[in-house]
């Protein structure tokens, strides 16, 4: 049975990091579920390309912080922060493809 | 024997979101070394920088630093502000000092203040830039000349030295344009002998105040102790509880890396931190280091006229009309160009539409998948005048009010407006222009100090 990433973590959320970047931040609620995503590689590079529409080159990072319980990826802005067409000037809508991810634990 | 810790009051996540004034009186009870607030912040967009505008009120603003500057003058303790104005160039500087000379007015308070100026000269940075001393912060593109001189402003982030030198200079209250947001929090500490790694973490967190409690909020104190080998963050509030999570949740927040963050003169390295429950409501954090670098750089950041803006606001319920909304797009568009071929100036004219990728954009994995019954839009267009961003504005809303799509039913017009008049001018619209690192041999010399005794 899959269980849903809502199920196991209490924060799933996106941010610029500086104008020219979107940080997203997924933090587990226990030890064990972190662990296993972690080591599982289950938030990786292809998954957040598919989930953004986005190409490899225009991931900046993903990083497991383990004192937070925490994985984080960054990518590229399509656009510098309040440029012409932007949508969405902080960042901080930009998690929603992440609440639907399911996982085989 | 031991030093007693060096105690710091944080009062809110940026000046002008306000706090309690029973967590404020909570800390003012711990003996505070420092009294400090972060008053910037880049997310509300180029506009604020490049207009000179603060993107706080200033009702707000001077309520919540009448009480820390009463506070601070009575007790003999600094009072530091971070970033004032919100962007801190000159304009942001200045209303927010006129704010304090208020302040000290109406209380008669009698204290020294210090402004450190923040926004360089242009011609410093093409001084910089032609020896070789201003590199793009990736993916920033490369600086020219001409850029620099269309930039409206720039402004530098400035690190601890500054602050320490308005200090030494006998400052009661200091205010500062654009600086690293934890150097208000991490510089007397430092000039008091405190770790800077330490300091700089702990700066980090304090500069969002209780957002790093939980629950976390923008608008209550935080209050940090700094010890010879560990710092520790306690909410003021019964209401919140510090965890480790919650603290260590803040030091990912709006970073790229979580364990190398750069600044001013260094990173700070928190790959041997560690966060513990010291009791329920406060934790203690040991191991972050602060790592210097071999040049010293500023982060240098700028904005520049686009234009001018003029929006409107409708939507649609009809499902005939949403179907064929691309094709209405273009149809409008070109209608648009055509008018206006023989204008000098060039436009930029989109649609947004609420309902179908409006939010993520390019990023949206449903993106031309809509499942709306109904959309909103909103039409923009930016132009070299207000004038002729209003007309472009008004034809492209006027044109699909009354556009024949094919296989339309609804003759009567195409748009639901909520407000009349139905445009709505933004006024002038600037982009960041410059985000890049300048070099400078000393980290004092390019921020200015001006002293005035109240």
């Amino acid at each position: 049975m899959k269980t849903r990433l809502t199920d196991i973590a209490s924060v799933i959320r996106s941010k610029n990091s500086g104008p020219y970047e979107l940080t997203l931040d997924i933090l587990f609620n226990e030890q064990a579920d972190f662990e296993k995503i972690r080591q599982a590689g289950y938030i990786n590079e292809e998954l957040i390309c598919k989930l953004y529409s986005v190409t490899p080159d225009k991931i900046v990072s993903i990083v497991a912080f383990p004192p937070a319980k925490a994985i984080k990826a960054t990518i590229k802005r399509p656009l510098c922060s309040g440029g012409l067409g932007e949508t969405d000037v902080y960042g901080a809508q930009q998690h929603a493809p992440l609440l639907d991810l399911e996982f085989e634990m | 024997m031991q030093r007693e810790e060096y105690r710091i009051l944080s009062t809110t996540a940026i000046l002008g979101y306000g706090f309690p004034v029973s967590s404020f009186e909570e800390g003012m009870k711990r003996n505070p070394h420092l009294i400090a607030v972060d008053a910037g912040s880049t997310d509300p967009g180029p506009y604020y920088l490049g207009a000179g505008i603060s993107f706080t009120d200033r009702s707000a603003v001077k309520r919540d630093l009448e009480y820390m500057i009463k506070a601070g003058v009575e007790r003999n303790i600094p009072v530091v502000i971070g970033t004032a104005g919100g962007s801190g160039g000159k304009p942001h500087l200045d209303w927010n000092r006129e704010i304090i000379e208020e302040i000290a007015q109406e209380n008669n308070l009698k204290f020294r203040l210090a402004v450190i100026n923040a926004e360089l000269p242009k011609d410093m940075i093409k001084s910089g830039l032609k020896a070789g001393k201003v590199t793009p912060l990736d993916p920033a593109p490369e600086l020219t000349e001409e850029l620099i001189d269309e930039t409206t402003r720039i402004v530098a982030q400035m690190g601890i030295e500054p602050f320490i030198k308005a200090y030494n200079g006998g400052a009661q209250v200091i205010l500062a344009g654009r600086a690293y947001d934890p150097a208000c929090f991490s510089s007397l500490a430092v000039a008091n002998g405190y770790d800077m790694g330490l300091a700089t973490h702990l700066g980090k967190i304090l500069e969002c105040a209780a957002i790093c409690a939980n629950p976390g909020s923008g608008s209550d104190c935080m209050f940090g102790y700094i010890g010879e080998d560990y710092f520790r963050v306690e909410p003021l509030s019964p209401l919140r509880k510090c965890t480790t999570v919650s603290v260590a949740a803040h030091t990912l927040y709006e970073k790229s890396d979580p364990c190398i963050l750069p600044g001013p003169g260094g990173h700070l390295d928190l790959t041997g931190t560690e966060f513990e429950q010291e009791t329920p409501e406060i934790v203690r954090v040991r191991g972050s280091k602060f790592v210097p670098s071999a040049k010293n750089t500023v982060k240098l950041e700028g904005a520049r006229l686009v234009g001018y803006r003029t929006v409107s606001i409708a939507g649609t319920r009809d499902p005939i009309m949403m179907q064929k909304m691309d094709d209405i797009i273009k149809g409008v568009k070109e209608r648009v160009e055509d008018n206006f071929n023989h204008s000098d100036s060039g436009y930029y004219l989109s649609f947004v539409l609420y309902g179908r990728d409006g939010v993520m954009g390019a990023l949206e994995p449903l993106r031309n998948a809509p499942k709306s019954h109904e959309y909103g839009i909103v039409i923009e267009a930016v132009a070299a005048t207000q004038e002729l961003a209003n007309t472009i504005c008004a034809t492209a809303r006027s044109t699909m009010l009354h556009y024949g799509y094919e296989g339309r039913r609804a003759t009567a017009g195409n748009l639901a407006f909520p407000y009349s008049p139905s445009d709505f001018k933004a006024g002038e619209v600037y982009e960041f222009s410059v985000y890049h690192l300048l070099e400078t041999d000393d980290p004092t010399a390019i921020f200015p100090i001006e002293y005035k005794d109240l």
